[in-house]
């Protein structure tokens, strides 16, 4: 367990702003893409890659890493950004996002992109694939942990409590979920289109242990993370979030879920979000 | 080598063996000599098999429970950690209820998990349309990366099972519920991927078959030898990657094509045979047998008897191609 400083704090509050940036940048190069779910997403990926995570930038592949699976695939721009700044991928790739001959595909995709754990964005599927992964850690005996984030939306896919149930069951506490609960999908707003809440007494009825953090909260992210250490059962983070978080104009707006920006709200939010540094 | 493996033939089709139980055999041999199998099945462990397998290696065995989705996901995830992975489930969920999971998470993702489904075709019998995996081998065919084979009978199936131990693509494996004849010989038969077998000689036709269908399609080519007609059978075991030389030869050196399989006519064996003579310009009269629709509820022999797969729905479809040459 690595200590949090308050310089470490300040560091990964930083990096999360790049990757808000980087998000931001490169949807709307791309002219399409997830914004909204990149930005509420970020501070729980910096945490994950550039604190808790055992992973080797040099070797991304290294046996012993930690695994980390975007189940919320579509969010894979704040991700994306992560690599780049790790060095794991170029980060004049994150100029060649969804184009032709891109190694940045439009959904995560393993075979090519260097870092990519497995091929995600049909949602509920990263979630299953990382509980046969855990899996296969356990039958092992290996220590690594297997961290996935899902989207509270995407728990209206069936195959997340299948899956749910079956970590449960298997008591497979190598494995983390994290849930970037924004309370926005693509339609609108989760409370209207199908309440998935409450979340947490859903996952401890399947036998998981959770907690409820603000998951723009660097310190509380990183405790969460450190606590799921000690679980003898899987862990559920309930991340509250804000879609769109960091640019005034996208916060808890649902149709920034899957639409860029266009190039003079880029340039304002970018103003908001202190631009490039 | 011979191309005609008729010395690969039992002497008599006396003995009876579902492909489900070679399915089931090779298991076993895979859980004692492999450390990395692995198998997850959907609570159907006992009637895919499998359960042979969880006998031997109990700690390398998972149920999902019902719930095929998370199934083929938790095969996926086993496999990225360098598992060899098979789950097998009713053919008629996996390939129909877990076929997005497939799609991306095993095809596009390209990781060489190994889907069995069980209780494929009307051969099913009596629980009916709702378990008889009719449009399987289409659904299958038509995704990129997948390999899909259909044995004739419970030794192909043991061969085909070891072979794909240690294959390194994603692949459909299809069996059957039901009892059918042991057709080949265990001693000398060769399972070899992605080759047709041609099993009889003949110049008059040829029958292209896959699964229990080979089996009534040499009975047929026998029915027909005694009134002169020769019939050229071929076991395709292979669907995909189909053996488009085997076809081609045949069209050329026989007067009729004849594809038998148990499942729709629509993008099955015959749809597959059509392409190849299609693309290659072949004109030869060619005849689909299979279902053209849902079947129902039976005896798989009545349901065989009602929906034309028999020896003798063959030799006069055989007999009436020729007669119309």
């Amino acid at each position: 367990m690595r200590r949090l400083t308050k310089k470490k704090i300040r560091e990964l509050e930083e990096i999360a702003r790049q990757i808000r940036v980087l998000s931001l940048q490169m949807t709307s190069r791309a002219e399409s893409g997830h914004p909204g779910g990149s930005l509420s997403v970020a501070d729980i990926i910096a945490c994950l890659y550039f604190h808790k995570m055992r992973i080797n930038p040099r070797n991304p592949k290294w046996p012993e890493r930690d695994r980390f699976i975007l189940s919320k695939g579509h969010s894979c721009p704040a991700q994306y950004a992560a690599l780049a700044l790790l060095g794991i991928i170029p980060a004049r790739e994150l100029n060649r996002l969804r184009e032709v001959d891109s190694m940045l595909q439009g959904h995560p995709d393993r075979n090519k992109t260097p870092g990519i754990e497995t091929v995600s964005g049909t949602l509920g599927q990263g979630f299953s694939v990382a509980c046969g992964m855990a899996l296969a850690a356990k039958l092992d005996g290996k220590k690594h942990k297997v961290y996935v984030v899902l989207g509270d939306g995407e728990l209206q896919e069936g195959i997340v409590w299948e899956a749910v149930m079956f970590a449960g069951f298997r008591r497979l506490n190598n494995l983390v979920a994290i849930i970037d609960h924004n309370k926005c999908q693509n339609d609108g707003f989760l409370h209207e289109i199908l309440d998935v809440t409450p979340i947490a007494e859903k996952f401890r009825a399947f036998r998981w242990n959770t907690c409820e953090i603000d998951g723009h909260n660097i310190k509380e992210i990183v405790r969460a993370l450190d606590e799921a250490d000690k679980s003898e059962k899987p862990v559920a983070i309930i991340a509250h979030t804000v879609k769109g978080k960091g640019v005034s104009f996208m916060e808890h707006k649902p149709e920034w879920h899957g639409k860029a920006l266009p190039s003079d709200l880029l340039e304002k939010a970018l103003e908001e979000l202190g631009n490039y540094a | 080598m011979r191309e005609v493996k008729s010395d690969w033939l039992r002497k008599s089709f006396d003995e009876m063996k579902p492909t489900r139980d070679g399915y089931g055999k090779a298991l076993e041999r895979l859980a004692k000599q492999d450390k990395r199998i692995v198998v997850v099945d959907a609570d159907l462990a006992s009637s895919t098999r499998s359960l042979w397998f969880a006998k031997h290696a109990p700690e390398r065995f998972f149920y999902a429970g019902i719930s095929e989705q998370n199934a083929v996901g938790l095969a996926v995830g086993l496999a990225l950690e360098g598992k060899k992975a098979f789950v097998s489930s009713f053919a008629i969920f996996l390939t129909g209820r877990a076929f997005e999971i497939i799609r991306q998470s095993v095809c596009y993702n390209n990781v060489p998990v190994k889907i069995v489904g069980s209780h494929a075709g009307i051969l099913t019998g009596r629980d009916g349309p709702t378990a008889q995996a009719t449009e399987d081998i289409a659904i299958m065919r038509c995704l990129p990366r997948m390999n899909v084979i259909v044995p004739a009978d419970a030794i192909e199936a043991e061969h085909a099972t070891l072979f794909l131990g240690d294959f390194e693509q994603p692949c459909y494996l299809r069996t059957n519920r039901e009892p059918t004849p042991l057709i080949f010989d265990e001693h000398s038969y060769r399972f070899e991927f992605g080759k047709g077998l041609q099993l009889t000689e003949g110049s008059d036709a040829t029958i292209i078959a896959c699964g229990a269908l080979v089996h009534i399609a040499i009975d047929a080519s026998r029915e027909l030898a005694k009134k002169g007609i020769g019939v050229r059978v071929i076991d395709m075991h292979t669907i995909k990657p189909l053996d488009g030389r085997i076809v081609e030869k045949a069209a050329r050196e026989t007067n009729a094509i004849i594809t038998a399989e148990d499942h729709q006519v629509i993008g099955g064996l015959g749809s597959a045979v059509a392409e190849v003579l299609a693309e290659k310009k072949i004109s030869v009269p060619l005849k689909r047998i299979g279902l053209h629709g849902f079947a129902e509820s039976g005896s798989p022999k009545d349901l065989y008897k009602k929906y034309g797969f028999t020896k003798e729905r063959l030799a006069s479809e055989i007999e009436g191609l020729i007669m119309s040459i």
